[in-house]
């Protein structure tokens, strides 16, 4: 009986198969436009996710201030010293390298051509902490670290500004009043979580910056790399006691610096993308059920078409019951047949997008199952009321209808 | 029931009273119609417009329920049956033949004879045979997949013919079933009708206006103003 009811749905869309497909239209697209946004969504989350993994799993940051983010504002609380990362260094079993940090835009220039990048003032542990590797030359000699040698490490796109297609070893790069010479290439990043691009950069040792281009002897970052990741929360705990301490903050004060693991990166900068994913969704759902609008629009002014038909399967011995299943089953195929086809369009668009987007295309399952049923759900409501309509039609009235 | 009492007759009217609307704008259709019909019967209604010959028809196919009286389809009160009874009172005893064909559009002479079995919930093989052969005793071998728009007149009143024989239900009612043809064509639907009652013993309750398409009837009954006016038994034609 039920597939007999299903066969007469199959029957009739077959029969009107453009406005069949005019009808799902709306649901296609509902369907289509969450599975895409939601998928494209959790891709985002996950490239930012990589991209915060590849500053390091096991990374802490130490930032003068409490605000998270860039351009930290650290308005009235002091920098760092060099004897603090040395402190941190000595003091803490876990922690396998410590760089104090200064960095500053400014404009380089390499002969003809200028290019305004980021330059870092640190020592080689940077490269360590930040899973740099060298492309060519090399790091920082003990020599160069400790005399602040005009000797520079630069970022690729720098390269590519700087130096076209020819290697950047040996050649000068001028910042302000002095020149540095390349001494190492470091392998491309790519972007960061935060959007700029990690390669556009220039790292001197620390003294060199501090002399040459703050004048001062602060330090605005201290990046510390932790020897096993599972004692990162540990030696968090034990950095922020001895940074209180060496700052001397009474007990009832609040820290004047931020410690912030990798960790907490990642969920600070994915929660945003998730808002912005449920945001999208939700939008996107409501377009769903503006379909399910059309659907029923459509399945009353079929109805009313039909009413002869109908007239006809009454009178052949129908039950209200059969014509009610009937319209029913044909909207819920209907809305489902759009379902499935805006799975298909999904999966086209999330991975087409997802390449524009340089974001991973993660299939979802649980979005595709949703919105597939709640197309179908779609049907059973918006269904319901035009198939009563039809299943209550009087016989008699039903076949006179022209 | 006991041997000794007679069979009751296949349909049986009494005093059936059918008005619409109510109030000042009430009509009153039917003004107390008594019937009585033989199983294997063949017999035609005629009447002026208004005589009340399709509101008759109404009742006697259960599509409609009279007002007052008793209407007994093989000695069960119609009357107090619920739609979906009803329904399944057409399904299983009656098939109907109306004028204007009432095929499914865009739909094969085979799926529309299929539809009724569909409804009885019978097999897709029984189905498929029995659709052929009820196309097959209207003539219409060989024409299966086509659709009503692909057919003449004469040949969709063949299909609807096809559909309502294909359950072998005790009572056929046509409605006008040549009110739509022409004269030769309406000759070969009544022949048609006419060889169903004989061959196959179905009942054939008919209204027309055409006295030419009456002929052919066992029994013609005369309406006017509601009531049965004349009930003439004839040899009919063969």
């Amino acid at each position: 009986m039920l597939w007999n009811t299903l066969l007469l749905a199959l029957r009739s869309i077959r029969r009107n198969l453009l406005r069949s497909f005019l009808t799902v239209l709306g649901i296609v697209i509902g369907v289509a436009a969450v599975i895409t946004m939601v998928t494209l969504g959790n891709g985002a989350t996950q490239a930012i996710a990589d991209q915060v993994a590849s500053l390091g799993s096991n990374l802490l940051i130490v930032r003068p201030g409490q605000r998270l983010g860039p351009g930290s504002a650290s308005a009235g609380a002091p920098n760092f010293k060099q004897a603090d990362a040395e402190a941190i260094q000595s003091q803490i079993g876990a922690v396998r390298a410590v760089a104090p940090t200064v960095a500053r835009g400014m404009t380089v220039v390499a002969g003809a051509r200028n290019w305004s990048t980021s330059v870092t003032g640190s020592t080689n542990a940077w490269f360590d902490t930040g899973n740099w590797l060298l492309a060519e030359g090399r790091y920082f000699n003990p020599a160069e670290e400790r005399g602040g040698a005009a000797v520079c490490v630069i970022g690729e796109t720098l390269r590519r500004e700087l130096f076209g297609g020819q290697s950047p070893l040996g050649q000068p790069i001028r910042l302000k009043t002095f020149s540095c010479e390349v001494i190492g290439l470091l392998e491309a990043k790519g972007q960061s979580a935060f959007g700029s691009d990690q390669d556009d950069v220039l790292v001197l040792p620390l003294k060199t910056m501090q002399r040459r281009i703050t004048g001062k002897q602060d330090i605005t970052q201290l990046r510390i790399s932790i020897k096993d990741e599972a004692g990162i929360d540990q030696a968090k705990k034990q950095v922020m006691l001895l940074m209180r301490e060496r700052r001397k903050i009474a007990d009832n004060e609040d820290d004047n610096f931020s410690v912030l693991d990798t960790r907490q990166i990642t969920e600070t900068l994915s929660g945003t993308t998730q808002v912005m994913t449920t945001l999208l969704g939700a939008v996107a759902a409501v377009s769903l059920l503006v379909g399910g609008i059309g659907i029923m629009n459509i399945m009353l002014v079929s109805v009313t078409e039909r009413t002869r038909e109908i007239g006809i399967r009454l009178a052949i011995g129908a039950l209200e019951r059969e014509v009610l299943l009937q319209f029913l089953i044909e909207a819920v195929v209907l809305s489902s047949m759009g379902g499935l086809t805006g799975v298909v369009l999904a999966t086209g668009a999330s991975i087409g997008l997802a390449g524009l987007m340089q974001v991973p295309y993660l299939f979802d399952p649980g979005i595709n199952l949703l919105a597939f049923a709640f197309s179908a759900a779609i049907g059973v409501v918006f269904g319901f009321f035009p198939a009563r309509r039809a299943a209550r039609l009087d016989p008699i009235d039903a076949l006179r209808h022209e | 029931m006991t041997p000794a009492e007679p069979a009751p007759p296949l349909i049986e009217l009494r005093g059936i009273t059918k008005t619409y609307g109510r109030g000042a704008a009430a009509f009153q259709a039917l003004h107390g119609v008594d019937l009585r019909i033989e199983a294997g019967d063949f017999v035609a209604v005629m009447g002026p417009s208004g005589s009340g010959k399709s509101t008759v028809m109404n009742v006697l196919g259960c599509l409609d329920v009279p007002t007052q009286g008793s209407y007994l389809f093989k000695g069960v009160p119609v009357e107090s049956l619920d739609r979906n009874q009803r329904a399944l009172l057409r399904r299983n005893y009656l098939g109907f033949v109306f004028q204007g064909f009432n095929l499914l559009a865009r739909t094969s002479a085979q799926e529309n004879v299929e539809l009724p079995l569909l409804y009885r919930g019978e097999g897709r093989a029984e189905r498929h045979a029995a659709a052929r052969a009820a196309l097959a005793s209207v003539g219409l071998s060989g024409w299966e997949h086509h659709g009503p728009a692909e057919l003449s007149g004469g040949q969709q009143q063949r299909v609807a013919i096809a559909r309502a024989i294909v359950t072998r239900p005790s009572v056929l009612l046509a409605d006008e079933p040549t009110g739509n043809l022409d004269t030769r064509t309406s000759h070969e639907i009544m022949d048609l009708l006419t060889g169903l009652n004989r061959d196959m013993g179905i009942t054939v309750l008919m209204v027309t206006h055409e006295p030419e398409m009456a002929e052919y009837a066992h029994r013609i009954v005369h309406f006017r103003d509601g009531k049965v006016e004349h009930d003439e038994r004839r040899g009919g034609r063969t």
